[in-house]
């Protein structure tokens, strides 16, 4: 087993062999800038970031003229929310989204509201979802969009995207999918989801860092967007700035593999997981599951230990890769508000622990984390004031903190 | 953020992680923070003649939270309560080399030495 091990693949993974390999060349020999309209080597590069732009549409079900490159989801997510809005500035001023969004979602729409935009923000069940019926409920004559994710970041839950876009398109509203985290992972289809703008990103399916896409439909009905970047028109002017050649080429790939190999690796990776849970459940008490048990994407568990504050524990476990919804491990002192938007109490969002299978986790590293996590949970209750103070009988919820 | 050595030593080797029996005359409790800030310090004391003879913590929360009452105790073993009173949260910051969004645990620490004081003097009529 090699080590450290990698159990954070939400946050990024690791670059497939396969897709290092078909990206070298375009560093090293095709390094062309694809607007070069007079030479081989800008012909090369636009050969091959049309032959990507083939894959990355395939994988989502669209028409390879209808994504936009962009630097990663979180430009994407951004060109879609501030784009929509100012081209249809006309036809109104209300956007629908809801609050267990990555924070690139998030963060523009509050500054959109910032600017008299009016945002509704829905919440989410005890289990992470968004009712559909609440989206119906929020739509107004004034509304020009309604950004829904696909697969939550922290607790892979999965969001009814195609009741959500069967709304939509009843009502005439354009609807966005941030489908970063679920692409690759769990079937997308932007027809039958029907989805007009998505937003997605290499990194997260085996591909490299700093390239994206934005999928934007071209009829039934035809989107237009306003640019964010300015500059040479690049992407028919949606995106200026000089194409990431190797990146598109390697996203491409990446989205290639994922396809061929989707089927098979979500069944393994939801065995792993399922081994991982009932490994921790069985042999620690007080651990609780964050996000819907079933409608969740293969690779996620997320779990609250009780008692144990989460970067304490991960700081137990340094060998192996993991993150954590405590505050302690962010710059707010703010535990996880996708935990709180639950209604997790924030003791247990300190306690929370995100573990992120991908391709490259094996059976022997589930079991290997199984024991390290219990070992190290153990060893902080003994230490843990709270569980002490519960074994004796007192009711935590009763006590009056002094802080 | 990476940890400071010195935090990774208390966190691995927690010096003084325990309980007295908080009904002893002799023992002071002070248990400060709360769960939902993610965390709590329980920190002990026995006195004898004004001297602190022993310390006993335990602490739900971040590395730097248990390494800062773990030294907490380290540092009052063998004080007087007065002097003890004396020990300053900056004092912990500087020994474990804390950076600045972790400064809260070593003020948590500094509180929990003086509320276990403050209950050992009420529960001993002074
Ligand atoms: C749901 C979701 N949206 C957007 C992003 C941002 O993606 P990128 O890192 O490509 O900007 C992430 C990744 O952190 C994510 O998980």
């Amino acid at each position: 087993m090699n080590m450290p091990i990698y159990m954070d693949n939400h946050s990024t993974t690791k670059v497939d062999p396969g897709v290092i390999e078909e990206m070298l060349p375009y560093f090293t020999v095709h390094y062309g800038n694809a607007a070069s309209r007079n030479h081989t080597f800008g012909w090369d590069a636009d050969k091959a970031v049309e032959a990507a732009r083939e894959r990355v549409t395939k994988i989502i079900g669209a028409d390879s003229r209808e994504i936009i490159f962009t630097s990663g989801a979180t430009e994407s997510n951004n060109l879609a929310l501030k784009g929509v809005v100012e081209m249809y500035v006309e036809k109104g001023n209300h956007i629908i989204t809801q609050v267990t969004e990555h924070r690139s979602v998030l963060d523009t729409a509050k500054r959109l509201e910032k600017s008299g935009i009016n945002v509704t923000f829905l919440p989410v069940d005890s289990n992470g979802l968004v009712d559909p019926d609440d989206v119906r409920k929020a739509i107004t004559d004034r509304t020009v969009l309604i950004s829904i994710m696909l697969v939550n970041n922290e607790i892979g839950v999965i969001q009814p995207i195609e009741e959500i876009g069967k709304i939509a398109k009843e009502r005439g509203i354009l609807f966005h999918c941030d489908a970063t985290q679920g692409i690759g992972k769990v079937p997308v289809d932007v027809q039958t989801m029907g989805i007009d703008l998505l937003s997605y990103t290499a990194h997260k399916l085996y591909g490299p860092k700093g390239i994206g896409a934005l999928y934007v439909r071209r009829k039934n009905p035809r989107v237009r967007l306003s640019p964010i970047i300015d500059g040479g028109g690049h992407e028919r002017g949606m995106r200026s700035g000089t194409l990431n050649v190797p990146g598109i080429v390697g996203f491409g790939k990446a989205c290639e593999i994922a396809m061929k190999v989707m089927k098979e690796e979500s069944a393994r990776l939801l065995s792993l997981r399922e081994r991982l849970r009932k490994g921790i459940t069985d042999s620690l008490e007080e651990v609780y599951l964050n996000g819907h048990p079933a409608r969740r994407m293969p690779g996620n568990l997320n779990l609250s230990f009780a008692y144990v504050e989460g970067e304490s524990l991960l700081m137990g476990l340094k060998e192996i890769a993991l993150s954590s919804g405590s505050a302690c491990t962010s710059a707010t002192l703010e535990p996880s508000y996708v935990l709180q938007a639950l209604g997790v109490s924030p003791e247990l969002a300190h306690s929370s622990v995100r573990f992120g299978l991908g391709r490259f986790n094996t059976e022997e590293e589930v079991d290997y984390v199984i024991n390290r996590v219990t070992e190290t949970v153990n060893r902080l209750r003994e230490m843990s004031p709270l569980y002490e103070m519960a074994k004796a009988g007192v009711d935590l919820k009763q006590v009056r903190w002094r802080k | 953020m990476p940890y400071s050595d010195e935090v990774i030593d208390h966190y691995n080797n927690p010096r003084n992680v325990g309980s007295f029996e908080k009904d002893e005359k002799d023992v002071g409790t002070g248990v400060v923070g709360a769960p939902e800030c993610g965390d709590v310090m329980k920190l002990q004391l026995k006195i004898d003649n004004g001297v602190i003879v022993d310390a006993k913590f335990k602490t739900f929360g971040c590395g730097s939270a248990i390494a800062s009452s773990s030294l907490a105790t380290e540092w009052v073993k063998g004080k007087s309560v007065d002097e003890a009173m004396t020990l300053k949260n900056t004092d912990i910051v500087e020994k474990l080399h804390l950076p600045p969004v972790k400064i809260h645990c070593s003020v948590l620490a500094e509180d929990a030495i003086k509320a276990a004081i403050e209950d050992y003097k009420k529960r001993n009529g002074g």
